[in-house]
């Protein structure tokens, strides 16, 4: 086989290593990266992207994001959602399940990797736990398992029933395939809107609390503890929730957690307008809340930054803030969220570690595993013999966001008007530029 | 221009805001004793009533309000509307405003929904006649216009004349389902905002889940609370929002916490009964308490209407009664 040549050069750049950064160019052919090194002179006719100042880094993955498509096409579809993916830094998300048809039958996981195909990421399926996500019955996990599904979730709701649960954990564990939890009590929750509590109280809008979630973790936890098969806390958003996942792991349990960016950023007085642009599920908490999250995430109980982008049409959210669906943005938006609050306590190696090798290793993307199948390996390292899966990231630039501006075919940013330190400059998808100079190729 | 463009809390108002709307009310109240109650004030101004929550006397009073004040007064029936048609709020609240509305009265059973009505409209005034669990402000602002209104009768003067001194360290005694009340979070605000000193009292399941940044105390005894009161506003016990399922049963509710004979005796003699209607007898209030002449609910709707004209007065401008004295016979 010959040496594919070189087509691109990132140069100016510095590499995100497990160790830190390196000042170096990365010289990309064939889909992977082909050299990594001080200096590289670009070959005649080869694609040269400056780089200069920015952290070339593995493509982020995001284990959280509704594609919406198929059934809510007015919101978001794959297209739109794999572009504000890739402008947000992405090389791969993972499809949420509770579409119109949800993911619970190998028909829909086909369509969905089938619209994928050619889109600006790579877009891996995860299926529902039960059977069109009601929570009574299992969907089929070996079926959708065969086709490369890794993870289930029945996500937009818990499963409500605790020895249902702990028949699919038992299942599951057969398939070598991750459940993860979207942790709500519904009865505890009561149809609440948002947090509950000082807010909520004065607000006048139905609250849940924090024990809805926290009940549903510490009862998935005792599970994993009975089952012995691995569970993926989605959303983390409570300070107690972030404690019984931190004591499950040091007690040696199979479970893993994510965060998303505005459970690290923003908090539940923002409701005081009434603006629905603000309600999502988990919903914005206390102060100590985000603390909690934050630490969690620095102190390696939270293993991965996930968006739990949510895309709703503007007509879903013009409505009185309790008719709304909960859900934001967030592809677009997390790279800039999660370097304002993490990059001061972590160094970039730990950021992009959140944001693309954990990721991957929860939805099983990387090279080392079997069930890559369709897909490149996800989440890095950056160096040569890798699939060529790129973030350019310029600390130095700004990220203003502008909800009309954005590549969703939706507009419920929480950010509108907010300027981040930080801007996503280039991405890199197999060696192809899907974003270059934050201008999408694709 | 000076004060708020919308009443939607009575936060938007302050002290001072509250003390200049009882002052325009009383003004009202005297209109409303004329042979021919109208002042041509809001002539050529016209007012839409949105009510997306059945009511009796919140409607009536402020189209009362706004024909009194020689308003034009729309009326939207939620229920032969397009909102029947699935028509949003927004797109209503627009299309209402398109036809030239000047104030928008709105009830809606969303918290927040004249919240963003207000964010909506470009030149209307929002009025807000109740939303969800939020507020109520009208109502908490007739209730304390009918506390002064006594305390003055009692002291032979001119309510004008009490000022809001009259509220400095009064005690005022919430008792009910303060969670799911409106009337109970407008009413915190505005007698705190005028110095008086607000407990409630109510069972554990029906206090709202934080009171952090509330001005209140929680009655630790109901029934050592009431002898100390000035003045006890009572608060129904929301059924239709459920309420029911946070007692166990109406009866033990009504033993623990229903205003009944055996409890008035506590009261001291002087001490003022509201209660924002509409009423269960025999529920929240035994049906003999009810008709106490200190039971002032009667006055409270009177009022009502002054206190709307004022509202609608200080939100569209015009002449004050004093101003234009001869009354639109048209």
């Amino acid at each position: 086989m010959p040496e594919p040549k070189v087509a691109l050069v990132l140069r100016g750049g510095s590499v995100v290593g497990p160790e830190g950064l390196t000042r170096a160019d990365v010289a990309v052919g064939g889909g992977v990266v082909l050299d990594v090194a001080a200096s590289i002179d670009p070959p005649k006719g080869a694609t040269v992207l400056d780089a200069a100042g920015c952290l070339v880094g593995p493509g982020l993955v995001d284990l959280h994001t509704h594609l919406r498509q198929p059934g809510r096409e007015e919101a978001e579809t794959i297209e739109t959602g794999t572009r504000a993916a890739a402008l947000g830094g992405y090389t791969a998300v993972v499809a949420m399940p509770n579409t119109e048809p949800p993911i619970d039958s190998a028909g829909v996981v086909r369509e969905i990797l089938d619209l994928a195909v050619g889109c600006a990421a790579e877009v891996a399926v995860s299926g529902a736990i039960t059977l069109g996500r009601a929570g009574t019955a299992m969907a089929p996990m070996g079926e959708l398992a065969a086709l490369g599904v890794t993870l289930f979730t029945d996500d937009g709701a818990g499963v409500q029933d605790g020895a249902l649960m702990r028949r699919a954990l038992d299942y599951a564990k057969g398939l070598g395939v991750t459940l993860a939890q979207h942790c709500e009590d519904c009865c505890l929750a009561d149809g609440g809107a948002m947090h509950e509590g000082e807010w909520s109280s004065r607000l006048g809008i139905p609250g849940m609390p924090a024990a809805a979630e926290e009940a549903m973790v510490a009862r998935d936890i005792a599970l994993v503890r009975l089952t012995g098969a691995p569970v993926h806390f989605l959303h983390l958003s409570t300070a107690g929730s972030v404690d019984l996942v931190r004591r499950a792991k040091a007690e040696g349990l199979a479970v893993t957690a994510e965060a998303a960016p505005h459970h690290m950023l923003l908090t539940h007085a923002l409701v005081a307008g009434y603006d629905p642009v603000f309600k999502v599920n988990p919903p914005l908490r206390t102060d100590a809340d985000v603390a909690a999250v934050v630490a969690g995430l620095c102190d390696g109980t939270i293993d991965a930054v996930a968006t739990d982008h949510a895309p709703h049409a503007p007509e879903a959210k013009d409505v009185p803030f309790d008719q709304a669906p909960p859900g934001m943005l967030g592809l677009q938006t997390a790279l800039p969220v999660a370097w304002e609050v993490l990059s001061p306590r972590l160094g970039p190696e730990r950021v992009f570690a959140l944001m693309s090798a954990q990721p991957a290793v929860i939805a099983k993307l990387t090279a080392t595993d079997p069930r890559v199948g369709g897909h490149s390996a996800q989440g890095g390292p950056v160096e040569a013999g890798a699939a060529a899966n790129l973030c350019v990231f310029d600390p130095a630039a700004t990220t203003v966001v502008e909800p009309g501006r954005l590549a969703s075919r939706s507009h419920n940013t929480p950010y509108a008007g907010r300027t981040f330190q930080g801007a996503v400059r280039h991405t890199l998808l197999r060696g192809e530029p899907t974003v270059i100079d934050a201008v999408a190729q694709r | 221009m000076s004060g708020p463009q919308h009443l939607i809390s009575v936060a938007d108002l302050g002290r001072e805001g509250i003390a200049e709307v009882l002052r325009v009310a009383e003004s009202f109240a005297e209109v409303e004793r004329r042979s021919v109650p109208k002042v041509p004030t809001l002539r050529g101004k016209v007012v839409a009533t949105l009510f997306f929550e059945e009511s009796t006397r919140t409607r009536l009073s402020f189209e009362t309000a706004a024909k009194r004040l020689s308003a034009d007064v729309l009326s939207l029936a939620v229920a032969s509307s397009s909102v029947k048609k699935g028509e949003s709020l927004r797109d209503t609240v627009e299309t209402v405003e398109a036809m030239g509305i000047d104030a928008v009265i709105i009830r809606h059973s969303s918290s927040g929904a004249p919240h963003q009505v207000a964010r909506w409209v470009e030149r209307a005034r929002v009025v807000n006649a109740g939303d969800g669990w939020h507020e109520h402000p009208t109502q908490a602002l007739l209730d304390c216009f009918t506390v002064r209104q006594v305390l003055a009768e009692r002291k032979g003067a001119a309510p004008e004349e009490l000022g809001i001194g009259c509220f400095e360290g009064l005690r005022v005694l919430i008792v009910g389902d303060v969670r799911h009340s409106r009337v109970a979070r407008s009413e915190v605000l505005a007698y705190s905002a005028l110095g008086a000193q607000v407990t409630l009292a109510s069972p554990g399941s029906l206090l709202p889940p934080s009171l952090e940044g509330w001005p209140v105390d929680v009655a630790a005894d109901f029934d050592e609370a009431l002898g100390d009161a000035d003045v006890v506003s009572l608060l129904r016990l929301q059924a239709e929002r459920g309420s029911g399922s946070f007692v166990p049963s109406l009866r033990e509710y009504t033993a623990g916490w229903g205003l009944t004979a055996r409890r008035v005796a506590r009261l001291r003699d002087d001490a003022i009964v509201t209660h924002p209607g509409p009423m269960v007898r025999g529920v929240e209030i035994a049906s003999d308490v009810a008709d106490l002449p200190r039971t002032v609910v009667t006055q409270q709707v009177a009022n009502g209407v002054a206190v709307r004209m004022a509202i609608l007065f200080l939100l569209l401008g015009g002449e004050l009664p004093g101003v234009a004295e001869v009354p639109d016979v048209a």
